[in-house]
Order: C-alpha cells, then sequence, then structure tokens
C-alpha cells in the first residue's frame, strides 16, 4: 500500500481529535456574540445590565474589558477586536456573552440592547470607488511602453470583469478553547493555519508577554487560508474570557455565524486593455484591479500583489500597465484563500486570451500558446513584468503532452459535430494552462523552523512550525525525516503543533508549507546525523564521510554490511553524552522584493499544470455538465504521490465551485443571504464527471533549484486549473451564436444556471428562439 | 431525576431524563456523551459530517438508514437504535468501508470523513452503494474522485463478507417501548395525536423534522413543545388499489421511492433531486404538504395528479383537494387543530414529467420546479393538461389559463409559442438570493418547451 495521510485511519474511525473534541475542562464557558445590525453606523450604547443577570452569565465582554491593545490586524493595526464606536459591517460581533452554556450564552446575547446611528454604507467595489473608499495607496507594476504600444497596436480590445468571492467553507468551522495551565501560562486550542501570530495577538490584547501564551493547533478540518488571520480574533474572545474569569473557554462558530464573521476570497473589478496583432500576440495591457478589501486590511496587501503578478498567467506582456487598489467596503474584511489573489488575477489573463481569439476567430488555445512565455530562462521573452524569470519553464513541454494526452484535437472536432447537430444544448472544450509563482510574496515570511528529539529507545518526536489542515503536511514531514535519518515512519511521531516548541513561524499557507518546514526538518535531521556520525564512525572504524543513514542504520554506504543498528548507535551518543536533540532552520534562498519599484526576484520556482474541460450547457435553463476533465500538474519528484493527487483533485474542484455554483449574495442592508450550505453551493458529488483523470508530470529538463528532495509545493497552483472550465463554458456558450460573431462571449465569474443563460441569451441573434 | 425512556447506541442502552432535553439534536448528545467521532459541519442536515445509521427492524429484517444526526431531536431517538462511527471497527479489524477510504485517500482533512464512512456503511449493507448513497455527504477537500474510488473498491468485496462486517449489536433487538417527554409526545394512533393536540393546542406536529430540525438546530425554541407522527402506522402505509394510491403522510421519501418504482414519473422524477438520502430518509411527503413552502418540490407534483389531501381534526376527516389546499405564502387549508393523514390520487392517462433547476443540480433548493401531465387521444389533441410550477408564486400553483388553451389543441409549434407567451402571465415570480425574476419567469416557459420536445 502507497504512504497514505498519517491520520487517515483516524479520520475513518473518527478517532481523530480536532479543537472541538478535547474533552471540555471543568467550569468551561460558552460564548456567544451581540451582532451589529447594520453595515455602517456609530455605535451610541450598548447596554449589557439585562444579559448580565440572565440565567448562567458569566460576564458580558466589551472593548472596556481589553486590558492590554484592542487591536488584531495582522499587517495594519486598523482591526479592533471589539468596536468601541464605529461599526463597520452587517452582523459584526460587538459583544461577546460568555456564560455557563452556550445556549445560555445566545439567550442573554438577544437581551443586550445596543443603539446606532446609521452611516452610509459602501458595500460593492463600485460604491466604494465612487466614494474613495479605498485602503493604502494605490500600487503600480509597469513594463515598456504600454501607451505607446496600446496605440501602436493593429487591434484593441477592453473590457470589464466582475469576479464574485469565495467563501472557505472548511468543514470544521472556527474553533478555540483557552485556560490557565495553573501555573500562569494561557493554553490556547485554536483551529489556526498560524499559531505564532494567534499566539502573539493574544498576548497583545491581554497585554501579556508572548511567552505567557502558548497555542497549539491539533489539526484542521479543512482551512484554505481562511484560518490563516480569522482564528486570531475568536482566540482572543476566549483569552480575555479566561483572564477576566479565569475559567476555561470556548468558542465553536456555527456555521452561519461563521460564515457571516469571517472573510472570504477577495471579489475584484478589472477592467482592462489590450492591444495585440493579428496573430493574436499580446503587444499591450493595461490592467486595472480593484480588490474588495472589506473594512480592514488583514491580508489585503499581498493578496493584491499576487493578483497584480499573476495577471500574466503563463503569457508573455511586452507592455504591460497593471495598476491595484483595494476597496474599502463595510463587508467582513476579505482574507486569504487557496491562491491568494493569483486566480483573480489570472482570470483576467485569461479573459484577454480569450476575448482576442473570438475577434480574430482563432482559437483560444492558439492564441494561448502564442503568447506563452518562451525561450531559455534569460531570453527577453521569457521574463515576467515584474523582473523575475520564468525559470524551468516546463510549460510548453507539459502542455504539449497534455494535448496529446486528452485528444483535444479530435474531441474538439467531435464537439464541433455535436454542436452542428444539437440545436438546445451546446458542448464546448478548452485548455488552459497554469504557472503560479511558489514562495509568500512577502520575503520574511519565507522561513521556518524544526525540533526532534531522539529518545534512548530510538523513537523519535517531530516537531515543525506547520499545521496540519488536511494537505497532508505532517504525512510528508514523515517521509522527509524517515529519509534523512534512514528510519521507518513507524519510528517517528508527529507533536501537535505548538508555539512552545517551535517559535516565531509563518503560516501554513503560500502553498510552501512542506518546502519550508520539510528544509527545516532535513536541517535538523543533518545535525543529529553529523552528531551520530563520529560515534558511528569509530564504532565501524571508517571515515564520517563514508557513512549514511539507512533502513534502520547508520552504514558504510560502500559496505551496507558494515551498519550499527539506530537503536544502538543513540545508546553509543547518549553515553558520549552527545545531544540527541536538535532544531532546524531554514530561509528561501535568492529570494528578494523591492517594495518601491515592485520588481524582484518574488518566487523562489514556479508551479505549472495544465487541464483540459469539456462542458454541456443546456440554452434554456443554462444547467451544465462537466463531461470530462484531464489534469496534468507539475509536482516535481512527488514526495507523496497519493496526497499530490489529493491536492490537484480537490483544488480543481474547489477552483470550479468558485468559477461556477458558489455564489455570495448581499442585501442591501449589507447582510449575507447566502450564509448556510442551503443557498451557498460548494460542489458537491454530482458535479464531478465520472471521466476525472489526473497525472503528474514528468519533467524532462532538469529543475535548477534546490527543493527539499525535488519536491514542489502543490496546495493552491491546480485551483487555477479550474478555469478551463470557464473557458469551456464560454466555448459552448459561443456555440449558440451563428456564424461570424465575433462579440467576445461575457460570462459572470460565478457562471450559474443564470449567468450561462444570460449569456446564452446574449450571442444569440436577435429575435431568434433556439 | 427518573429516566423517561430509553435509546439504543452501539448496542448499549442509555437512558434518557428529564435533564436531557428532547429538542437537543442527537448530534450534540453524542458530543456531550464524549463520542466525537460524529461531526458538525452545518448543523442544517446540509453537509453529511454528522451522518449516523438508524437501525430499523422491519418484521424479521433488520435495515439501516443513514440519517442526519444534527436535525434528529432527542424525542425521536427514543426507542430507537442507532450505530456511529465508533461502532464500525473492532479491536483488530476496520470496517471494509474504512479500509477503503484509507486505501484510496478518501479522507484529507477528516472532518466529512465519518460521514462518508456512515453513508457509505448504509450503502454497503444495504446493498445501494452509488452516487445518490453520498451525494448528501459534503466534502471540500478532496473533490470526492478519491471517495468514489473507495465506493467502487466497497462495492466489490463480495457478499459473503458483507454479514461478517456488520457489528454485531445490530441484530440484537433492544426492546424496549417508547415513553413521551412531557414536551414531546409520541402518540401511536391518529386519534391519540388529536388528543394530544386539543389538550396541548400550542404544540405543533413534527414528523421527518428535517425542517423543524433546522430551526431547532439553530437554537430556536419553535414551539413550547412537540407532537410526533413519526410512530403512527396508519400514517406510514403505502399502497395502490387497482388505479388509485394512498400514501400516508408519514411515509418518508425513501419509503416512496421503493414503493413507487417507476410507476409515476411525476414524482419518481423528482425524488433523486429532491433532496439527498439522509433527509430522504426522514423527509415525508405529509412535511412537505405541511410547511407549504411555495419551493416545496412535491407539491407541483400532486397539483398536476389532482391529488387530495386527506386531514384530520377533532371533528373527524376531510378530503381537501390540492388545488385548493395553498392558499397564500405558507398559508393551507389545514387548521391548526387538523394534520395532514394521506394523499390519495388515481394514476392519471398521458405523459408526465418533472423539472427542477437550482444553482447546484444536486441536493439544492429550486429555482423553479414544474410538473407537467399531459394526455392526447390518438390523433394528438389535448385530452386534458396540467401544469404546475413551485419558484414562481407565493404558493406551488397550476397555469390555468394555460391548461384551458391547450385543451383541443394539438401541441405544434405556434401553440407551444402561445402557451409559452400565456405562461408568462400567469406567474408573479420574485428576485432573491436564488435567482431574479427574468430568470424564473424564463424558466416557466423554456421548461414546458423542454416537456413538449422530449416526447
Amino acid at each position: 500500500m502507497s504512504i497514505v495521510h498519517e491520520s487517515a485511519l483516524g479520520h475513518v474511525t473518527g478517532q481523530a481529535r480536532y479543537t472541538d473534541d478535547l474533552p471540555d475542562a471543568p467550569g468551561t464557558l460558552g460564548a456567544w456574540p451581540v451582532q451589529a445590525t447594520h453595515a455602517h453606523a456609530r455605535l451610541l450604547r450598548l447596554d449589557t445590565s439585562k444579559a448580565r443577570v440572565a440565567s448562567g452569565v458569566v460576564h458580558v465582554l466589551t472593548a472596556a474589558d481589553i486590558p492590554g491593545r484592542n487591536q488584531t490586524g495582522p499587517i495594519i493595526a486598523d482591526e479592533p477586536l471589539l468596536p468601541t464606536d464605529e461599526i463597520s459591517h452587517y452582523g459584526q460581533a460587538v459583544a461577546w456573552v460568555l456564560a455557563e452554556t452556550e445556549q445560555q450564552a445566545r439567550a442573554a446575547a438577544a437581551m443586550v440592547v445596543a443603539e446606532y446611528e446609521a452611516l452610509p454604507a459602501c458595500l460593492t467595489i463600485t460604491a466604494a470607488e465612487a466614494a474613495d473608499s479605498f485602503h493604502l495607496k494605490p500600487s503600480l507594476i509597469e513594463r515598456g511602453d504600454p501607451t505607446t504600444a496600446m496605440a501602436a497596436a493593429p487591434h484593441r480590445l477592453a473590457g470589464t470583469l466582475d469576479i464574485g468571492g469565495q467563501d472557505h467553507f472548511y468543514l470544521e468551522t472556527h474553533c478555540s478553547r483557552t485556560e490557565w495551565d495553573g501555573d500562569g501560562q494561557l493554553v490556547i486550542h485554536s483551529s489556526t493555519q498560524h499559531p505564532s501570530e494567534t499566539q502573539h495577538i493574544v498576548a497583545q490584547v491581554l497585554g501579556l508577554a508572548s511567552h505567557q501564551v502558548t497555542c497549539k493547533c491539533l489539526r484542521m478540518g479543512g482551512g484554505f487560508g481562511g484560518k490563516e488571520t480569522q482564528a486570531n480574533a475568536f482566540a482572543a474572545i476566549c483569552a480575555l474570557g479566561t483572564l477576566l474569569t479565569g475559567r476555561p473557554v470556548k468558542l465553536k462558530l456555527h456555521r452561519t455565524l461563521d460564515m457571516q464573521l469571517t472573510g472570504k476570497r477577495h471579489p475584484f473589478l478589472a477592467r482592462w486593455q489590450a492591444g495585440f496583432d493579428a496573430e493574436g500576440r499580446i503587444q499591450a495591457a493595461d490592467i486595472d484591479l480593484i480588490a474588495d478589501a472589506g473594512w480592514s486590511v488583514d491580508l489585503s496587501p499581498p493578496v493584491l500583489m499576487r493578483a497584480m503578478v499573476h495577471v500574466d498567467n503563463a503569457y508573455f506582456l511586452p507592455n504591460v500597465r497593471v495598476r491595484g487598489r483595494m476597496a474599502k467596503t463595510h463587508l467582513p474584511s476579505n482574507t486569504a484563500f487557496r491562491g491568494f489573489g493569483g486566480p483573480q488575477g489570472m482570470i483576467v489573463g485569461e479573459e484577454i486570451v480569450a476575448a482576442i481569439a473570438t475577434h480574430l476567430g482563432l482559437k483560444p488555445e492558439l492564441v494561448r500558446e502564442r503568447n506563452f512565455y518562451r525561450g531559455a530562462n534569460d531570453a527577453p521573452e521569457n521574463q515576467t513584468h515584474y523582473g523575475q524569470a520564468v525559470i524551468d519553464n516546463h510549460l510548453p513541454d507539459l502542455w504539449a503532452q497534455l494535448k496529446a494526452k486528452s485528444t483535444f484535437d479530435e474531441r474538439q472536432q467531435a464537439v464541433t459535430r455535436f454542436n452542428a447537430q444539437s440545436r438546445r444544448r451546446k458542448r464546448g472544450i478548452a485548455i488552459t494552462p497554469v504557472k503560479f509563482g511558489i514562495s509568500f510574496n512577502k520575503t520574511i515570511y519565507n522561513q521556518a523552523g524544526a525540533l526532534i528529539h531522539v529518545y534512548h529507545d530510538g523513537s523519535v518526536q517531530l516537531n515543525h512550525g506547520g499545521t496540519e489542515m488536511g494537505q497532508g503536511l505532517h504525512s510528508k514531514m514523515l517521509v522527509v525525516a524517515s529519509r534523512c535519518l534512514g528510519l521507518p515512519i513507524s519510528r517517528f511521531r508527529v507533536m501537535t503543533t505548538s508555539t512552545d516548541k517551535v517559535p516565531n513561524t509563518s503560516a501554513t499557507a503560500a502553498s510552501s508549507g512542506s518546502d519550508l518546514n520539510g528544509q527545516a526538518v532535513a536541517d535538523a535531521c543533518n545535525t543529529l546525523i553529523s552528531r551520530m556520525k563520529p560515534i558511528a564512525a569509530a564504532a565501524l572504524n571508517c571515515e564520517t564521510s563514508a557513512l549514511e543513514f539507512a533502513e534502520g542504520c547508520c552504514r558504510v554506504a560502500a559496505e551496507p554490511d558494515r551498519a550499527i543498528p539506530f537503536t544502538e548507535l543513540v545508546h553509543r551518543a547518549y553515553d558520549s553524552r552527545i545531544s540527541l536533540s536538535a532544531t532546524g532552520y531554514y530561509r528561501t534562498p535568492e529570494i528578494h522584493w523591492d517594495p518601491v519599484t515592485l520588481h524582484g526576484r518574488p518566487f523562489y520556482y514556479f508551479a505549472y499544470g495544465a487541464a483540459v474541460s469539456e462542458v454541456e450547457v443546456d440554452g434554456d435553463t443554462g444547467i451544465h455538465h462537466l463531461l470530462r476533465v484531464d489534469l496534468l500538474h507539475d509536482v516535481g519528484n512527488s514526495l507523496i504521490e497519493t496526497i499530490d493527487r489529493g491536492q490537484i483533485e480537490g483544488g480543481f474542484v474547489q477552483g470550479m465551485g468558485w468559477l461556477t455554483s458558489e455564489e455570495l449574495v448581499t442585501n442591501a442592508q449589507g447582510r449575507l443571504l447566502t450564509d448556510a450550505p442551503s443557498t451557498y453551493k460548494i460542489p458537491s458529488l454530482g458535479e464531478i464527471p465520472h471521466d476525472f483523470r489526473v497525472a503528474l508530470y514528468r519533467r524532462k529538463a532538469p529543475f535548477t533549484t534546490d527543493t527539499i528532495f525535488g519536491s514542489k509545493g502543490v496546495g493552491e497552483p491546480p485551483f487555477m486549473l479550474a478555469l478551463s472550465v470557464r473557458e469551456a463554458l464560454r466555448a459552448a456558450v459561443a456555440a449558440f451564436a451563428q456564424d461570424g460573431h465575433d462579440e467576445p462571449v461575457k460570462l459572470d465569474a460565478p457562471a450559474t444556471p443564470e449567468a450561462i443563460w444570460r449569456a446564452v441569451h446574449k450571442v444569440l441573434p436577435a429575435r431568434t428562439q433556439i | 431525576m427518573d429516566a423517561y425512556s430509553t435509546f439504543c447506541l452501539n448496542g448499549t442502552t442509555h437512558d434518557l431524563s428529564d435533564r436531557d432535553d428532547p429538542r437537543e439534536s442527537l448530534l450534540r448528545w453524542l458530543k456531550r456523551h464524549r463520542l466525537t467521532g460524529t461531526k458538525e459541519g452545518c448543523g442544517d442536515g446540509d453537509c453529511g459530517a454528522c451522518t449516523v445509521a438508524e437501525v430499523v427492524r422491519e418484521g424479521a429484517s433488520t435495515r439501516l438508514h443513514a440519517v442526519n444526526s444534527c436535525l434528529l431531536p432527542m424525542g425521536q431517538v427514543i426507542g430507537r437504535s442507532f450505530v456511529t462511527v465508533e461502532a464500525l471497527a473492532t479491536k483488530d479489524e476496520v470496517h471494509p468501508v474504512q479500509r477503503a477510504m484509507v486505501r484510496c485517500a478518501g479522507s484529507q482533512c477528516g472532518y466529512c470523513t465519518p460521514g462518508f464512512v456512515m453513508s457509505l456503511f448504509v450503502g454497503f449493507h444495504e446493498d445501494t452503494l452509488g452516487d445518490h448513497c453520498i451525494d448528501g455527504n459534503l466534502c471540500r477537500c478532496t473533490g470526492y474522485t478519491a471517495i468514489r474510488q473507495a465506493m467502487a473498491e466497497v462495492a466489490a468485496v463480495p457478499a459473503s463478507e458483507r454479514a461478517s462486517a456488520l457489528p454485531r449489536f445490530i441484530d440484537q433487538d433492544p426492546g424496549f417501548t417508547p415513553r413521551s417527554a412531557p414536551t414531546f409526545l409520541t402518540p401511536v394512533t391518529v386519534a391519540e395525536a388529536l388528543a394530544n393536540k386539543t389538550a396541548h393546542p400550542d404544540f405543533v406536529w413534527i414528523t421527518g423534522a428535517t425542517d423543524t430540525g433546522v430551526a431547532l438546530s439553530r437554537g430556536h425554541p419553535v414551539a413550547p413543545g412537540f407532537i410526533a407522527l413519526d410512530r403512527i402506522d396508519e400514517l406510514q402505509e403505502v399502497h395502490r388499489r387497482d388505479s388509485s394510491w394512498r400514501i400516508g403522510a408519514a411515509a418518508t421519501l425513501s419509503r416512496l421511492e421503493e414503493k413507487l418504482g417507476n410507476s409515476l414519473p411525476v414524482i419518481t422524477q423528482v425524488l433523486p433531486w429532491f433532496a439527498a438520502r439522509q433527509v430522504k430518509n426522514r423527509a415525508t411527503l405529509g412535511g412537505n404538504i405541511g410547511s407549504a413552502s411555495p419551493i416545496g418540490d412535491l407539491l407541483p407534483c400532486l397539483l398536476t395528479l389532482d391529488a387530495v389531501i386527506e386531514l384530520a381534526g377533532p371533528n373527524g376527516r376531510r378530503p381537501v383537494a390540492a388545488s385548493d389546499y395553498f392558499l397564500d405564502y405558507r398559508k393551507t387549508a389545514r387548521h391548526n387543530d387538523e394534520l395532514v393523514t394521506a394523499v390519495t390520487f388515481d394514476v392519471p392517462p398521458g405523459r408526465q414529467a418533472f423539472y427542477k433547476v437550482a444553482k447546484r443540480q444536486t441536493d439544492d433548493i429550486s429555482i423553479v420546479a414544474a410538473a407537467f401531465l399531459v394526455d392526447t387521444d390518438p390523433t394528438g389533441v389535448i385530452r386534458f393538461a396540467r401544469l404546475a410550477y413551485g419558484g414562481v408564486a407565493a404558493i406551488p400553483k397550476r397555469a390555468r389559463d394555460t391548461e384551458a388553451f391547450l385543451l383541443g389543441r394539438r401541441l405544434d409549434p405556434d401553440t407551444v409559442s402561445e402557451a409559452v407567451a400565456l405562461l408568462a402571465n400567469e406567474f408573479t415570480p420574485l428576485s432573491d438570493h436564488r435567482a431574479s425574476k427574468e430568470y424564473r419567469m424564463a424558466l416557466v416557459g423554456n421548461l414546458f418547451r423542454q416537456f413538449v420536445e422530449a416526447a
């Protein structure tokens, strides 16, 4: 059996524990928020007196209770934990009731009287733009002379694209619990992707030093970026409760609360103009991106930056101007979500290419190929608009492989034949590329630590700074440690992620979890190896350089029978007073970024992929079916193939949800109407084609960056493979048009049945009934 | 503190006492009792993470039903038997379903996994494996292909291994009689139910709890007390006499699917899209009629069948035509002290079909639902036509003018075009978070056209 997720057995038997599953310590309090009923208002009065005397109530937390800083903003200090005077989004927690039970807290929350003075609210990007409501300053990345090149281009097109947001819909909603350990240490268990930040923010709110706070994360039931910063406030509420009452506090958000209170994928508004030649080669692009940041900054600057450096997707844009702004709206503050702005940038690039193809009557895949980055690493047409070479560009080869393997050309002809026969249903097929930069855009986050303890009996505890949310990071770290120390995985135990084991960690995010932590684990292993080798060399009477750790032994590489079992070596090392505990550390080399010119090498390497999707659209209803998917993705030398395939399949489907069925609808008061799975529809089994083919790309050219065992990050890149579904839908919609139709097909994102129905109606010749 | 009743969990009998709120969901009860394998993903019965198996004895045989424990009030759990994920593996061996999920990498974050395992467990032992057995389980990580693979692997397990994989306790009959909690009454006859209602006019009926259960799960008290109709044998009966059907109001939709087979397309076509398995194992036709939502998918079907809804009240029973039953938004001809006992109808001649459009085609609430029934003479002249829609008015509604127009005509393109134009005047859809009124309006005509062209 191939290696599976280290917790798989726990998952299927229900034995795997999540934060919510820990036993409640005696006296644990429940919490419930008092929610604002305006999107933007002045908080005039907050009367908690009735709630305070309600049954079971122990305390009502308000801003006045905060002994430290009333602040949870991760980048900019613009995010009060509890509002003092201004309400910034509908449903915002203005106070939290703590009671003996959650039900009692909930009942009492309804007794808190809040008075507001309503203020004008910005609920859309366009409203924010009209009101000139933005966070921070605009950003600009430029290359060449886009103005002149645009004017000189033989063809020009312009368009706008509204890009919808997306709820993370991790199956496990946010959960935190806090207690004193009885000796002055505050212990937090949190479903957080960033335990160090949760620790620091809680310390800041409570006015404690960070060493008084320990944050642990057992595992999460999904994160997808939604627990990168969003867990901090809930942990801080629990911790504040524990500080004030001395009692443990637990908070597990109900699904609707989770959807109402937390930030989502940023909606974007894109305006673009492109100049191109008769062959479809882009000569100039001018792209204006506005991200809906919500009420506070949160992680919006790096999200916007990643969008700005991914508008090119896989295409060389010789003259380009990308402007980026962050709309300040009165909505929950939007945050990290798988792809982190990349999808919102890349969808614009694909929109432009698709429009060019329709305009020129060319096949979209041909226009894509003609615009690919090309040449050697340092070739002029292989340089991104932010100054980084598209290193190890495997895409042309990968693309050709997928086209052949998926029999794209034959199937496209079959689609054309089908469409000629079918009036009300049309099919579409599309192939799209993915090029995605790997590393945190912010250079300083690209560091990681590990801590390994070897015990007398030869068993090993493995600690690293990353968190497990289903992506299989712990499993991959076991593989790394196992390969380094030459021990079977059964000898290791991955410990709960905890800030008292590995401090000052970065979030587990940006597809970099195994890259960063894997190198740190390897570093710790290498330290142990270098300490133990002299002992082994003495025992085996050889040079240390002749030794290797393999198959549970330390042995002479050239003579595998000259070996000392690992456990015996551990005994000897201990007897020789050699430390059997080591830390490991890693910082990604070679990356740099100039925040003023917005140029540099932000990414250590790129991940590549391509996807073919084939769909069938019913023009009467706009309902579509995905008939077949072919994915080919580059994970380097996979650490665990089953896990990487799972990331590819799951990422694609999540991307498909973003682009098709997942629609966030807010009413005129700013209240989210789609705040439950009855109204917010993530893909279910029924949307998944039975013909779903996934392959890992075997690269031909050597890889020039030194990653852990030659592997590549895989968390985010496959998400954007779903752009092929959108382009296939566009092709199917276009098939409803009559010949000679050269208006680009306008398709909303998400392309819900209604959106597709509208798009079909737009391309139908006037007064034609299908 | 007296134990008022008992229920059976994983082969062990548990007492329920006055301290146990009968409105509390089984899921919450499990958590309080440290059985944490069953997960809460939504608390609305929409994600399946809390799926458990109910053990149902039908005569000598034992059946397993997958149900959402988040929607099941403890008042309805009493006297019944359930299996949770903790009971599937023995000390030495995991269940074949668990083994397949591990082997195929069917779990990533693992939070939805116990729910999938339980749905597959039921499908495995009931021999109903297939997409419909897990389409009520949401997974946000895997993209489902690995889970589908696990299902294929487990489907290949020889039948001889199936019986041995069934936990032994399942065949033991705990043999207890339920007693009602004071605020959660469990009558066993219609007469008793009506007497309960007379004694407690402010108590409300509850049957499958797939609608009320959502409100309870969200912490809304709903009513001071409940009268559960799911233990009344008469209401469970589904039978056909010649061309007449009588469907007990408390028969679950899963039971309807089994009983009706393919005999009534207008209903059997809706059931796969009505809801997921866990919901259909609890939801009832009577419940759909009782909540009278304009988007209750079975209601347009009843209108096209010209069904009769039978009500029972303190003054006896009375039939109400389905077309007279829906008065206004969630207002019906049923009086507060009446309950729905059955639906009767004759199998009509002609061609019938059901259509549903939703944002997501599986397990979603309709944007528009439509049920059509058209009968023509041998020359193609329409003898009668019934066209009923959900989602386009405050109530489920028939298109009376269009029906009248179609009588005596043939379904040629001109007639269809005129019918489509007429349909546009018969409904008053609204725009909401599911769809715009323009789209709904277009669907009204387009779905009818699809029906005509499918002939």
